[in-house]
């Protein structure tokens, strides 16, 4: 009887192996992912682009291979599946790194200047450009060309020109 | 011997610049005609002096001179011959070398090719280059000789970091450096304007070429210096505005203002002091760009080992340079003429608002690389300015200039019609409106990707310059009478910003990656793409040891790819590096970086690594781009006007 | 060219006085250390852990054990380099001083350490960790009155450990009152922990 058992198992056991041997070329097993948790990583991902690693010459925490780096986005992770949020997560990070951490300035008093700076620079260039051609619209039929003269200087401006 | 010689070298090479720089100025400001013809065979005994020590150097590390620190610190017997060429600029010490070569160089080509500029302006020119390379090889010659003897000499080198241990090592510094020092000659041009007090339409002629050819050499340089990060650095990224990246950018900017405003100005006459303004911040920036780079006062990748006593020499000359530049700016410029009339709405005006947003442009980079810097010096504590904010700030200020490229090309001289030019381009804007849309919205509808309105700004702006440039060629060609070079240099340039947007935009909008642990026999998906990991295998180079795994990448079941990623362990250091595999195409790169072995199967037992993969749809669009604008610009230099051989001097 | 009063001569001089104004902040600049981060932890209490130490059986240390006292917490490792540097002073100090100092050994074990692919048990983590310290504060001289072994680095991370060797000067109420990211220099302990350590102990 045992024996009969023996013989079937060792069958089974070849017809299974035969079978994987036919079938694999077909199904080539799927890698796994390195994350446990796509919706996770990703998050993960999102928010450690914008911290900083802070062992390395001006890397994110997302791209850096150090270990402390290495370390902090498995804490990321974890904090993730406690459902903290993104500020909760980056606010664990300050409160124990600083402000340094993060790559994407907090908006208060001590960076209004970099945040809005651009802006009141774009507003204050603008509007000293277009007063400046208004100014210049102004004074300029006051400048001492005839038509004659304009009119030399424009053709040897053309000569100039090779078109 | 030869480093010795070398050393002379520069030694004498600091006298004869130092000639170059005060004979020809004294000439100039007294009317002595014998010290102002003096200043081209000095320039060009500069040149050789330069060209000798720069030569010794390379010597000594093709031979492998350990006996020579720099050698010693940059270089190894086992680097192969390339690399240790290319390594005398891989170093604080060479790269300076470098710099002062350069510029002798451009100092030569200056002389070679000024025969159209009067003595007295080449003098001045010649002068203030003169004064320039005084400066940089003082620095050198006190603080970072490249030639400083290492007793007794090391057995072997410490061989070059691996990363800079690339093809990119070999073209990146020299082609930045070529557009760096290359600023140095429209600055000299301003100055030499400012001085004589003649700034007029050919003052901003003659500048206009060189400022061109260093325009050109910049946009390589630093697209070059993003290719090998994506190629080199193992996570496809191209771009982190590091400071040191920033720092080459910011000239950049200045450079594309200058070469707009120089056309107006050239045929205009227009806002000349604006001109000038731009012309001595080009340089100043990159000036400032060596300062931050090697000074310590940030932190990044790219930074040379910094030396406080480097710090403060560069500041002085920076601040010596730029200050006085600046006081003879204030001084000068107010008596410039005024040039023709400009309308609110003309050609001029959108030239001038092209500059002014680049200017503010570069302002907001230049704030936020140094805030750290500023808030740490008024002790208000230690922060971060990086990628998020450079995005969000940047953005928004470079669209605008996107924008205007298309009225700007289309807007006629003086005076212009808004209504008209509205009229002219509202099928373009239609048309473009229309791809902005509707591409995203069909990729997201085949499951692509999300449709995000930066992907839709991105799609807009880049197809408006597409479609408002064709349609302005199209009708140009229609007119009568030749069309010059620069105006196809100029489209060529446009088309590349375009192509380099669409880039930008699709790689940063639809980029996919997969971040597996594979063994031998298994597969990733990515897209349409199927890779199954074939085998992997011990390989050895010429200093290095490598695990190369082999990648076969399927689609529809056909072979269209192999990718073979390594990882390195050089004998030099203990850090392994990444070696990453990119199969390009027009469309998309796949690009694989291996990791390290992790846990084997936990059925089978059999060995795994990580890997991960990416799909970059269009990437090599931002190489395209780049080498259109390139493209551009040398096509634009080689126009007639800029060739003539003979000055008709014109009695006005 | 007409003049446009006083403003007109002066825009002139913006450019100027903007760059004067960014070089006075490079020099500024030149004379800051830009790896020198300030640890925000200053000020506020100690973070709570409860960690085995190197003694023999499960002995565990907790912070709040050590209140009512001033005392340091040294962060090292056997694989730091800057480590081995300090060590010495360190050693000096605590036979000089009676302040007590409680090592905080951080990720002894690497991941170099581990077999390729493997994953180390906890217990032969721990086991490694403990004989690899033990030796290096035999033969370098023990300056702690205990050890306690944080092998995954957790508790590194709440005291935001990013630089080892890290030191902190923790008051009688468990609060921190001075973190040192680095060696400890001879400079340092004069100049900086001592005095502060002295004005701890009156409260």
């Amino acid at each position: 009887m045992s024996r009969c058992c023996d013989l079937f198992c060792r069958l089974c056991v070849l017809a299974a192996l035969l079978w994987t041997g036919l079938t694999s070329p077909l199904m080539a097993m799927e890698a796994a992912p390195n994350a446990q948790d796509p919706g996770v990583e990703a998050r993960m991902v999102h928010i450690s682009e914008e911290l900083r690693c802070m062992v390395c010459q001006n890397e994110s925490l997302a791209s850096s291979h150090a270990e402390l780096a290495a370390d902090l986005r498995e804490e990321v992770r974890s904090l993730i599946r406690q459902n903290k949020t993104d500020d909760e997560i980056k606010a664990f990070l300050i409160s124990r790194y600083g402000d340094f951490v993060l790559y994407r300035p907090a908006v208060k008093p001590m960076t209004w200047a970099l945040w809005f700076g651009p802006f009141v620079l774009l507003l204050v260039a603008l509007t000293a450009m277009v007063m400046y051609l208004r100014q210049r619209q102004k004074t300029l039929p006051q400048a001492g060309w005839t038509d004659e003269e304009l009119k030399k200087a424009e053709q040897l401006l053309k000569d100039g020109e090779s078109a | 011997m030869i480093p010795e010689l070398g050393h002379f070298a520069l030694i004498l090479a600091f006298w004869i610049a130092l000639a170059q720089g005060v004979l020809p100025l004294l000439g100039a400001a007294t009317g002595h005609l014998g010290w102002q013809s003096m200043a081209k065979p000095v320039t060009a005994v500069h040149f050789g002096l330069l060209l000798l020590a720069f030569l010794a150097l390379m010597w000594s590390f093709v031979v492998n001179d350990f006996s020579v620190l720099y050698v010693s610190q940059h270089s190894n017997s086992l680097l192969p011959t390339g690399y240790r060429m290319a390594a005398v600029w891989g170093g604080h010490e060479g790269s300076l070398l470098l710099w002062a070569f350069l510029l002798a160089f451009w100092s030569i080509a200056v002389a070679v090719f000024s025969r159209t500029l009067p003595l007295a302006m080449s003098a001045r020119v010649l002068g203030v280059l003169g004064l320039i390379s005084t400066g940089f090889l003082a620095f050198i010659l006190t603080t970072s000789n490249p030639f400083d003897r290492l007793l007794p000499a090391a057995v072997d080198g410490r061989d070059l970091n691996p990363l800079l241990q690339d093809v990119g090592l070999i073209i990146h510094p020299p082609m930045l450096y070529m557009g760096y020092v290359g600023f140095s000659v429209a600055f000299a041009f301003a100055i030499a304007a400012l001085l004589s007090g003649r700034l007029d339409a050919a003052w901003a002629r003659w500048s206009r070429p060189w400022t061109l050819v260093a325009w050109v050499f910049m946009t390589f340089g630093i697209g070059l210096g993003s290719w090998w990060a994506y190629s080199e650095l193992g996570w496809g990224g191209w771009w982190f505005w590091d400071p040191v990246e920033n720092a080459s950018l910011m000239p950049w900017l200045f450079g594309t203002a200058l070469i707009h405003a120089l056309m107006a100005t050239e045929k205009r006459g227009g806002f000349k002091a604006w001109t000038v303004l731009l012309a001595i911040g080009a340089f100043s920036l990159s000036l400032l760009g060596t300062f931050l780079v090697r000074s310590g006062v940030l932190t990044s990748v790219h930074a040379f080992a910094s030396d406080p006593r480097r710090g403060v020499f560069v500041l002085i000359f920076l601040a010596v340079v730029v200050g006085s530049s600046l006081t003879l700016f204030a001084w000068r410029a107010p008596k410039v003429s005024m040039g023709g009339r400009m309308g609110l709405i003309s050609r001029e005006s959108f030239l001038l608002a092209n500059s002014v947003l680049l200017v503010v442009a570069t302002g907001a980079v230049l704030l936020g690389t140094i805030y750290p810097l500023i808030i740490d010096a008024l002790n208000m504590g230690k922060l971060s300015v990086g990628a998020p904010y450079f995005n969000a700030v940047f953005v928004p200020l470079l669209a605008p200039v996107l924008f205007l490229m298309v009225p700007g090309v289309a807007a006629s001289w003086k005076e212009a019609q808004l209504h008209q030019l509205v009229l002219r381009l509202r099928w373009v804007a239609l048309g473009s409106l229309l791809l902005a849309c509707g591409v995203p919205a069909i990729l997201q509808r085949m499951g692509q990707g999300e449709w995000l309105w930066r992907t839709s700004l991105g799609l807009f702006l880049s197809a408006w310059i597409l479609f408002g440039s064709l349609k302005h060629v199209l009708e140009r060609l229609r007119q009568s009478g030749r069309i010059p070079l620069s105006y196809w240099g100029m489209q060529t340039a446009h088309l590349g910003m375009a192509v380099l947007v669409v880039g930008i935009t699709m790689v940063k909008g639809y980029e996919l990656e997969r971040d597996v642990r594979i063994g031998i026999g298994e597969t990733v998906t990515l897209r349409d793409f199927t890779l199954e990991l074939k085998r992997m295998e011990n390989v050895d180079g010429p200093n290095y040891k490598a695990l190369r795994a082999t990648l076969e990448v399927k689609k529809d079941q056909r072979i269209v790819a192999e990718l073979t990623p390594e990882k390195r362990r050089y004998f030099s250091t203990a850090m392994p590096m990444t070696e990453a595999a990119i199969d390009s195409g027009w469309m998309r790169d796949l690009y694989a970086s291996l990791g390290d072995p992790v846990e084997p199967h936990p059925q089978t037992g059999a060995p795994r690594w990580n890997l991960h993969v990416y799909d970059k749809p269009f990437i090599s669009w931002l190489w395209a781009g780049v080498l259109l604008m390139v493209l551009g610009g040398l096509i634009a230099t080689l126009d007639k006007r800029y060739r003539r051989s003979s000055t008709r001097v014109v009695q006005a | 060219m007409p003049d446009d009063g006083k403003f007109g001569m002066k825009k002139f001089l913006i450019p100027l006085a903007l760059f004067l104004g960014l070089v006075i902040f490079l020099a500024l600049g030149l004379q800051r250390d830009p790896k020198e981060i300030p640890s925000p932890l200053v000020g506020h209490a100690a973070p709570a852990f409860k960690l085995f130490t190197l003694a023999a059986d499960n002995q565990t240390f907790e912070p709040k054990e050590m209140h009512g006292q001033v005392w340091m917490l040294n962060v090292w490792a056997t694989w730091c380099v800057a480590c081995r540097e300090e060590h010495p002073l360190l050693v000096e100090f605590s036979k000089q001083h009676s302040l007590p100092i409680v090592g905080l050994s951080y990720k002894e074990v690497q991941p170099q350490d581990e077999p390729p692919g493997a994953k180390m048990r906890p217990e032969e983590k721990r086991l490694l960790a403990k004989q690899r310290s033990e030796k290096w504060l035999r033969t370098r001289g023990n300056p702690y009155v205990l050890t306690a072994l944080d092998l995954d680095g957790r508790v590194g991370i709440d005291y935001g450990v990013y630089g080892v060797p890290e030191t902190y000067v923790i008051d009688k109420q468990g609060v921190i009152r001075y973190k040192l990211v680095g060696a400890i220099t001879p400079e340092i302990l004069s100049k900086k922990i001592l005095p502060l350590v002295t004005e701890l102990q009156k409260t």
